[in-house]
């Protein structure tokens, strides 16, 4: 695992991808930060918090659309998987390389809160646990978007459907209060990431937000792990 | 070393591999020959562990690969018909990572210097493989396989893409190695197979049809011997010197050379020499044997009828 993880974080920084995404999550989440807390003079992170999920629903899919496509494409995947590495091990590795990015990008916000330490007392509890909130949820579009990645040889497939997926998931609420079927709805509300994250961004360290994030996060790794067993039986 | 036992391996109801079963012993280097498409990567790939067999068993020193996959996949070295390679990194940075991917555990900046040495490329040890010509990128390729001095290589078309310096130089590296490990090796170039190999195995439509020593396989497909003579003198009196010869078994007159010379080419049984009872029976005869050549099939004949037959001949 520890080689992999080496291998994808060197590449991220040795293209241009780890610096475009850094300049376009700071970007955003300054431009945010700026309308929120300076303009409405406001010393709470939340706003920017929750506005931020909708640009990691884009960012996201660009950190991992190559993590197997390329590796397909360039069959590459036949070191990984001739090597004597488990499946567990590669997967894990090429997760943690893109969380690792994700969660380099997240730091920004500490950054705001010493921004704001710098006026008045920031409010650190609230901030960490928003913090931890926005990495949940970025792990858990990241399992998904590497499983995404997993199906394709294209990057740029694997970008585009991780896009609309994240859509779909961002736009949950919406969806949620245009379906008529109580069921539906029950069950949509069930597995709405909105419902869970805005705990977080209150400030709330909500235990069920937690267990969701993470079960999610695991099932997709699962997923790619069990993908790849069964292609190589088929 | 390794052990391929009733290999099957089914793509919906096309059969890729049809099962083969063969072993290959310690220090053997195997030629895996075949024309494209005849599975010979799909074997390859199966004993690698990067896919799996519908049926059948592989087993590499001793040890089942599906009982023990990370234990076996440390004995192969894998070059694949593409090389495996990062493009973007360096050729010391990517052979870096392929070290600890496979988990060596043997000095590591010693042990890549002496593979870069071994395949040649100490001296772009610090380009971009993206940045590499192909004769290049297949030695990064095969430093990737050798890489932990795995017991097993498997080398699938080492030799494809080099200039004829590069490959006379791989050559001599495949049998260099083939003295301390277990070479298995694909090709469907046949004098490639002839040049580096003990024992070849012809693979055509996922199915052994013959597996031999190199020296064998042509007269165990052919049957029997063949001479080519140039011979002057008047056909009756050669046809019948000739025919008188023990072990002969057919005689054709194919060409006429011209001043009552011609072309014959005698067909005898396996396992004698009727070189010297030509010469002395052609004297006799008062005729002048011009040209005589041992008129064996070469490898290539034998290879082509192996591969068109339609039944599956065992040798």
């Amino acid at each position: 695992m520890g080689a992999i993880l080496k291998r994808e974080i060197g590449s991220y920084f040795n293209s241009a991808i780890a610096y475009i995404v850094m300049a376009v999550f700071f970007g955003f989440s300054g431009y945010f930060f700026v309308g929120t807390c300076f303009i409405n003079n406001l010393k709470s992170l939340s706003y920017t918090f929750s506005n931020m999920f909708f640009v990691i629903v884009f960012i996201i899919p660009i950190i991992t659309m190559k993590t197997f496509s390329e590796e397909k494409k360039q069959r590459t995947d036949q070191a990984l998987f001739t090597s004597p590495a488990s499946l567990f091990d590669i997967v894990m590795g090429k997760f943690l390389g893109a969380f690792v990015l994700y969660a380099i990008c997240c730091m920004i916000f500490v950054v705001y809160g010493l921004v704001i330490s710098i006026f008045t007392p920031a409010d650190w509890t609230v901030i960490l646990c928003n913090l931890f909130g926005i990495l949940l949820l970025g792990a858990a579009l990241i399992a998904i978007d590497v499983f995404i990645s997993a199906l394709t040889e294209s990057q740029v497939v694997a970008a585009v459907v991780g896009m609309a997926v994240g859509l779909v998931v961002y736009l949950m609420t919406t969806i949620i209060s245009m379906v008529d079927v109580e069921w539906i709805k029950n069950v949509l509300t069930a597995i709405s990431f909105t419902n869970y994250y805005s705990g977080f961004t209150y400030g709330i360290l909500d235990l069920s937000g937690i267990v969701f994030f993470v079960s999610v996060t695991a099932m997709f790794i699962f997923f790619t792990i069990r993908l790849f067993e069964r292609k190589r039986w088929s | 070393m390794v052990e391929v036992r009733n290999l099957t391996k089914r793509y919906g109801s096309t059969k890729a591999v049809d099962n083969i079963s063969f072993t290959v012993n310690t220090g053997e280097v195997l030629g895996f020959l075949g024309p494209n498409g005849a599975g010979k990567s799909t074997t390859m790939n199966m004993i690698t562990g990067y896919i799996s067999s519908t049926e059948g068993t592989i087993t590499v020193d001793g040890t089942d690969i599906l009982d023990n996959p990370a234990k076996v996949k440390k004995l192969i070295g894998y070059l694949p018909e593409l090389p495996p390679l990062y493009v973007d990194m360096s050729v010391r940075k990517y052979l870096e990572f392929m070290f600890e991917l496979k988990k060596v555990k043997l000095p590591k900046r010693e042990h890549i210097d002496e593979v870069m040495r071994l395949v040649k490329i100490t001296d772009v040890q610090d380009r971009i493989i993206k940045h590499l010509s192909k004769g290049y990128r297949q030695r990064v390729g095969f430093a990737q396989a050798l890489l932990g001095n795995p017991p097993v290589l498997i080398l699938d078309e080492p030799t494809v893409g080099l200039d004829p310096q590069q490959i006379i130089e791989i050559r001599k590296l495949i049998k260099s190695l083939g003295k301390k490990h277990t070479v298995i090796f694909s090709s469907h170039v046949l004098s490639e197979i002839s040049a580096t190999c003990d024992r070849i195995i012809v693979i055509s439509k996922g199915k052994i049809v013959a597996d031999a020593k190199k020296e064998e396989l042509s007269t165990a497909v052919s049957g029997e011997q063949k001479l080519n003579l140039d011979i002057e003198g008047s056909q009756n009196t050669v046809l019948d010197a000739l025919k008188v010869i023990p072990g002969v078994k057919k005689i054709r007159r194919t060409m006429d050379l011209g001043s009552s010379a011609a072309r014959y080419i005698v067909e005898y049984n396996t396992g004698i020499d009727i070189r010297k009872d030509v010469f002395r029976a052609i004297a006799a005869a008062d005729c002048v044997i011009l040209n005589m050549q041992s008129g064996n099939e070469t490898l290539e004949d034998s290879f082509l009828k192996l591969v068109t037959e339609d039944q599956t001949q065992e040798v």
